[in-house]
């Protein structure tokens, strides 16, 4: 059974707790204390209906203000996957939540209500899928029971979407027409829209192809830490301790570590379960080397045949998630896959306009929430690939060295 | 399946040990918070998986409230013999004898709330600076917005409406003296994915989770151990059942259900057909709607 993770933005009234909740209880994954639970809390708020966002809304604010403010993971299975959903806020101003739940999402949800089509929101969420390169969306539009089931709305939606989809850099999209109310095309094919030829929305979730989403071509190997037993058995043991972020690795594979540029070979690949012929991504395991050289904690290794960049100059794409924006020559920790080093940001091209996707020159100060492209110098060189081709080497955050907030997130561009 | 991919629990397994060796990387004194329960036991079986051919490069930290069941800790005791990591126990019972904390009282009273102030105790104590945990987001609602990288103010306190963004797979540890981190490396996984995964990987549990013949009390909808703790209230009376746990806390709160699942394909099958939550029967969390996250942001696991 594989693991698909999706994530789902959305804010009052759009349907997606009913989704969820549609979701979760028709796979049976909401338990029956569960569900009295809401039940009680529906009643005692004054509610006619079972409010399945109380589900989800876990913190006493959230309670209170009926509203999602941070990211809650949720889970269901169905025989064929297991499912990690990252429900998150839909609003501009939690933005950076939206690219929180983003950022670990093979799928995008994104809901339209039919009534309304293609709105300001819907632009929002998938341009964050595609900066943060989700590979697959799927485009729900919902409430279809309201506009008689229509076919004809349907695919004036869908036309719509895809005049606005030219601008995106994603290639999957597919459409659903659902009534997450009712449950038409959630789970089940709906009956009253014979029409629709397609799959229901969990058959689509459940088999859309995701094992190729991984980068199984470029060969990266974060060390994250090393592994030297000091028992007589494992004497001169020196495992070095990751989990694959590309590529296939085996066992006599040349191989460089960077930034040294120090070079060996592959002498064994271990887990706990026994030596294996090959590791792949996201695998996590150890790696011994042929020659004893000097390997440790933020160092890659990768093999010969295609590099990363090493540099101390990274072009990003920043988001910027606390409150107070960058300070002129202020110094930020950069973490990029195991490494850490101080960064300043150099130049400041422009900010990126998340409804319209539209370059803002002279924009002003960047502000929280808002996404800017940058150019940061570090004090030590990084070791990285473009965003586009590798999600876990192309990442970074930044860390305010005053508070320790983590303050921005960052697609590596080139 | 694909060639290239890998079973949920094998991602699942990934992620975590990937989770744990960030700990030991990132922090000067880590350790994993032991309570003798299913998931703290899965969580120390990945630690030992993320370093072998090492031992366990932390020790473990188990909060003894005074009213554990026995079984529990004979297991913890042989678990550390069998790993040869560093125990570390936290007593209840000693910070009550201090005045560090105060017993409740009351037909109800638990010492679930006092294992707050002896856990910090003990962090402070030994200077602890990541603990890691076995909570996992699919048991409990406050549960559901916690970071695998948890902040702890100087007081323990968890600010949930202030935490830090987790994006990728990149985890800040940064923090000032005084402060730690909860680390929940198995956030991600549900109650069937722990019990598929001790099935698939055979790991030993405290014979407790199998069915077994007791001496119990019916009370709130779960059956409540007989011991020497729990009082009867008027009408109740003591049964012999065959039962299991699905949890397992204190002995005064864990409630366990009739079943006579004794093996682990059993109690997967029950698992897996079952109709509501494992904490349906722990009566710390029927407190109210925000108990568990009143409780976490008083620096509860």
């Amino acid at each position: 059974m594989e693991l698909l993770r999706f994530t789902t933005a959305g804010s009052v009234d759009d349907g997606k707790s009913t989704l969820i909740g549609r979701l979760l209880y028709d796979s049976k994954s909401i338990f029956e204390d569960q569900m009295e639970a809401v039940r009680k809390s529906s009643e005692r708020k004054g509610l006619e209906h079972v409010d399945l966002s109380l589900l989800t809304d876990g913190l006493r604010s959230e309670r209170e203000q009926g509203i999602t403010i941070d990211v809650a993971y949720r889970y269901f299975a169905t025989p064929k996957r297991k499912f990690i959903i990252a429900d998150t806020p839909g609003h501009i101003q939690y933005t950076r939540n939206m690219v929180t739940g983003a950022s670990t999402a093979n799928v995008a949800l994104v809901l339209i209500d039919a009534r309304k089509g293609v709105v300001e929101q819907t632009c929002r969420h998938s341009f964050i899928a595609s900066l943060l390169k989700i590979p697959h969306i799927i485009v729900c539009i919902n409430k279809m029971d309201l506009v008689d089931y229509s076919e004809e709305v349907f695919n004036k939606v869908v036309e719509q979407y895809e005049d606005f989809a030219a601008k995106i850099d994603v290639t999957d999209i597919r459409f659903v027409p659902i009534s997450a109310l009712n449950g038409d095309n959630v789970v089940n094919e709906s009956e009253n829209m014979t029409w629709y030829k397609g799959e229901s929305l969990l058959h689509t979730l459940e088999t859309i192809h995701i094992s190729s989403d991984e980068n199984h071509l470029d060969a990266r190997f974060p060390v994250q830490t090393v592994i030297r037993p000091h028992a007589d058995e494992y004497h001169d043991y020196r495992g070095y301790a990751g989990r694959i972020a590309g590529g296939i690795f085996k066992p006599g594979d040349k191989i460089t570590v960077l930034p040294s540029g120090l070079t060996s070979a592959i002498k064994s690949i271990d887990t706990f379960s026994g030596p294996v012929e090959e590791a792949f991504a996201p695998m996590s395991v150890s790696i011994t080397l042929e020659d004893d050289i000097d390997v440790s904690r933020g160092d890659m290794i990768v093999k010969n045949e295609s590099e990363p960049f090493v540099s101390q100059d990274i072009e990003v794409m920043l988001c910027w998630m606390a409150a107070r924006g960058p300070r002129p020559g202020a110094k930020y920790f950069v973490k990029n896959t195991t490494r850490e080093a101080m960064a300043i940001i150099k130049d400041v091209y422009y900010k990126l306009d998340i409804n319209t996707m539209e370059k803002q020159e002279d924009a002003g100060d960047i502000k929280m929430n808002e996404m800017a492209r940058v150019r940061l110098r570090t004090t030590q060189p990084f070791v990285f690939d473009e965003y586009r081709k590798n999600r876990i080497t192309g990442s970074l955050i930044l860390v305010d060295e005053a508070t320790n907030e983590t303050v921005a997130a960052g697609t590596i561009l080139l | 399946m694909h060639k290239y991919s890998l079973t949920h629990l094998q991602e699942l397994e990934s992620e975590a040990i990937y989770v744990i060796r960030e700990v030991v990387a990132q922090f000067d004194r880590p350790a994993i918070l032991f309570s003798g329960g299913k998931d703290s036991i899965v969580v120390t079986h990945l630690a030992k998986k993320a370093f072998w051919p090492a031992k366990i490069p932390m020790p473990l930290i188990h909060i003894d409230t005074g009213h554990n069941f026995p079984e529990t800790m004979e297991f913890r005791d042989s678990l550390v013999e069998k790993l040869g990591v560093q125990l570390i126990v936290g007593s209840v019972q000693e910070a009550i004898d201090k005045g560090r904390a105060v017993e409740e009282s009351g037909i109800n009273a638990s010492r679930n709330e006092l294992q707050i102030v002896t856990l910090l105790d003990a962090i402070e104590k030994h200077k602890i600076d990541a603990a890691i945990g076995g909570a996992r987001r699919d048991e409990e609602k406050a549960r559901s917005k916690e970071r695998f990288f948890s902040h702890r103010d100087e007081f323990g306190q968890w600010d949930p409406k202030n935490q830090r963004p987790e994006l990728w797979n990149i985890f800040n540890g940064r923090k000032r003296m005084g402060e730690h981190f909860r680390v929940f490396p198995i956030s991600n996984w549900t109650e069937m994915d722990i019990w598929n995964y001790i099935l698939q990987e055979n790991i030993d549990i405290p014979s407790l989770y199998f069915a077994h013949n007791r001496n119990a009390v019916y009370r709130d909808g779960t059956w409540l151990p007989a011991s020497e703790f729990l009082s009867l209230r008027d009408g109740e009376f003591v049964e012999n059942k065959l039962m299991r746990f699905r949890t397992l806390g204190d002995i005064t709160i864990t409630g366990g259900i009739e079943s006579d699942a004794d093996t682990l394909e059993k109690i997967v099958a029950e698992v897996s057909a079952t109709r509501s939550t494992e904490r349906g029967n722990r009566s710390d969390d029927k407190r109210s709607d925000t108990s568990m996250e009143d409780r976490k942001k008083q620096g509860y696991f």
